[in-house]
């Protein structure tokens, strides 16, 4: 009779443990995809950034020192995209985010640039990849999120160490204009 | 550092939707089999029960076309055609951002050629998932509204609403067509035979019960699939997703705004749309099939969350 309690025991536990793991490495694989998102939506801004400043340069070849450093800031965000962590990515990407506002700000004093297709069509370009940027961080942080308390959270956490699982960095933007959480009840 | 986004929990909808299309079917094929046992019980003695296994294998075939084929039928008969990869730019980055944000695929996009402005999405999940606007939902928005109204419609792909409102459309559209034709058929041909024989009376009234009984629980079986609370789900998780309820509020009075019936819409796939298409002043009995929440408590409670 004992036996059989016991077995009983070590098959909740083992139900336990196998579900436990299962569920942290669903939420972990879906904050990797949806790191993913946001490398795509990066590596895409820096695709466009060649053809935009050649594009502004062909107007207001004078304004070098914008140029530059839209220039560096892309190498310094491509440099952390081999190396960094999430927050350090966030980081070169804001000052990247920054000199591109910079970039955009010299274009608006050239009226016959803005008459021009191929700028208005890059400036449209950017402008949606940067809309995408913003929305794949919220979908990444939000995974992180539900991924981090889960790891917290008890008897999840008790286990999480053993089984090698780490919490992850949140993507922050820091020069974005960000709107605000708009409030949501039910009832 | 900002606060993370808070969600909505997606997956908790998702596991009510799946249970909601298992429950959908089940009740539809019950309420063709009652259909059919008495259809087969009226032809012959005993025909009742002979005509049980048509009445399932009906069921099953309508069920597997809606699932497979109800959104191309439902965009058909909405004469709404596919949007090109280079037409309608600013629609499509608004969908593809959105799609980034909740991590899906960017479902097909299609354009009802209608100056009323109303929008609705369809198909059986994120993968094969189609939204429909009409062409002044493009031309009476602005960016902002129009990323409202599309956000809603997104959430309803996220959240399989899209599949049990197309199991809706397509199932509940069948049974109201068979009892319909059941009705006239009987109707008539009972009079008919009325002059030949007694006792056709009699199965007159059987069958005038079991409509009596059937249309209600139908209308009930929309009410529980298609909960108002949806919309309202709906419009909050578009709101979370956009960040700015008011141009989803700002959307809705607009469309309640416009006078302009939807020409292409009709009562099946009315429910489907973000707000009635029909500006029709629903009567008594349509009530019960009134899917949608007013607006104006819509537009309360996503101007509560600014």
């Amino acid at each position: 009779m004992e036996i059989w309690i016991v077995l009983v025991v070590i098959a909740l536990i083992a139900l336990f443990l196998v579900t436990t793991y299962n569920r942290l490495v669903t939420l972990r694989q879906r904050v990797r995809e949806a790191w993913s998102d946001i490398d795509v939506q990066l590596k895409r801004r820096w695709d466009l950034i060649p053809n935009l400043v050649e594009t502004v340069k062909g107007y207001a070849a004078h304004e070098r020192g914008t140029f530059e450093s839209v220039t560096q800031a892309r190498s310094a965000a491509q440099a952390a995209a081999q190396t960094g962590s999430p927050e350090q990515r966030g980081q070169a990407e804001s000052a990247l985010g920054a000199a591109l506002l910079n970039l955009r700000a010299v274009a608006e004093a050239y009226p016959q640039l803005q008459a021009v297709q191929e700028f208005k069509d890059l400036s449209e370009n950017l402008r949606d990849t940067e809309d995408k940027i913003q929305f794949a961080r919220r979908f990444y942080n939000g995974n992180v999120r539900d991924y981090n308390t889960a790891l917290q959270t008890f008897p999840t956490n008790v286990l999480a160490g053993t089984f090698g699982f780490t919490s992850e960095q949140y993507f922050e933007l820091a020069d974005a204009a960000q709107r605000e959480t708009p409030k949501v009840s039910f009832g | 550092m900002a606060v993370p986004p808070q969600r909505l929990s997606i997956y908790d909808a998702v596991a009510a939707n799946r249970w909601r299309t298992v429950l959908l079917i089940a009740a539809f094929t019950v309420v063709v089999s009652v259909l059919a046992y008495v259809v087969g019980e009226y032809a012959a003695p005993g025909g009742g029960v002979a005509a049980l296994p048509f009445a399932v294998g009906l069921s099953g075939v309508s069920a597997a076309g809606s699932y497979f084929a109800g959104d191309r039928l439902v965009l058909a008969q909405s004469r709404a055609r596919e949007i090109g990869p280079k037409e309608e730019t600013e629609l499509r980055n608004i969908v593809g951002t959105l799609a980034v944000g909740l991590g899906i695929e960017p479902p097909k996009l299609y354009l009802i050629d209608d100056s009323a402005p109303n929008a609705f999405a369809t198909g059986r999940d994120p993968k094969h998932a189609s939204i429909a606007v009409t062409r002044g939902l493009l031309d009476k928005l602005d960016r902002q509204e129009l990323e409202g109204v599309l956000a809603h419609e997104m959430s309803h792909v996220v959240n399989r609403d899209i599949r049990v409102m197309l199991l809706v459309t397509v199932l509940v559209g069948t049974v109201a067509l068979l009892s319909d034709w059941m009705l006239r058929s009987m109707w008539w041909g009972g009079r008919r035979r009325d002059r030949d024989r007694g006792g056709a009376g009699a199965i007159l009234v059987l069958v005038a019960i079991v409509l009596a009984i059937l249309t209600p629980i139908v209308a009930q079986l929309i009410q529980l699939a298609v909960s108002r609370q949806r919309e309202y789900l709906a419009d909050a998780s578009g709101a979370l997703l956009t960040r700015y309820p008011p141009g989803l509020a700002n959307a809705l009075r607009k469309i309640a705004g416009d006078t302009e019936a939807l020409e292409v819409a009709n009562k099946a796939t009315a429910s489907l749309y973000i707000a009635n298409p029909l500006k029709d002043d629903p009567k008594f009995f349509d009530r019960l099939f009134d899917t949608h929440p007013p607006i104006e408590e819509r537009i309360r409670r996503l101007e509560a969350m600014a």
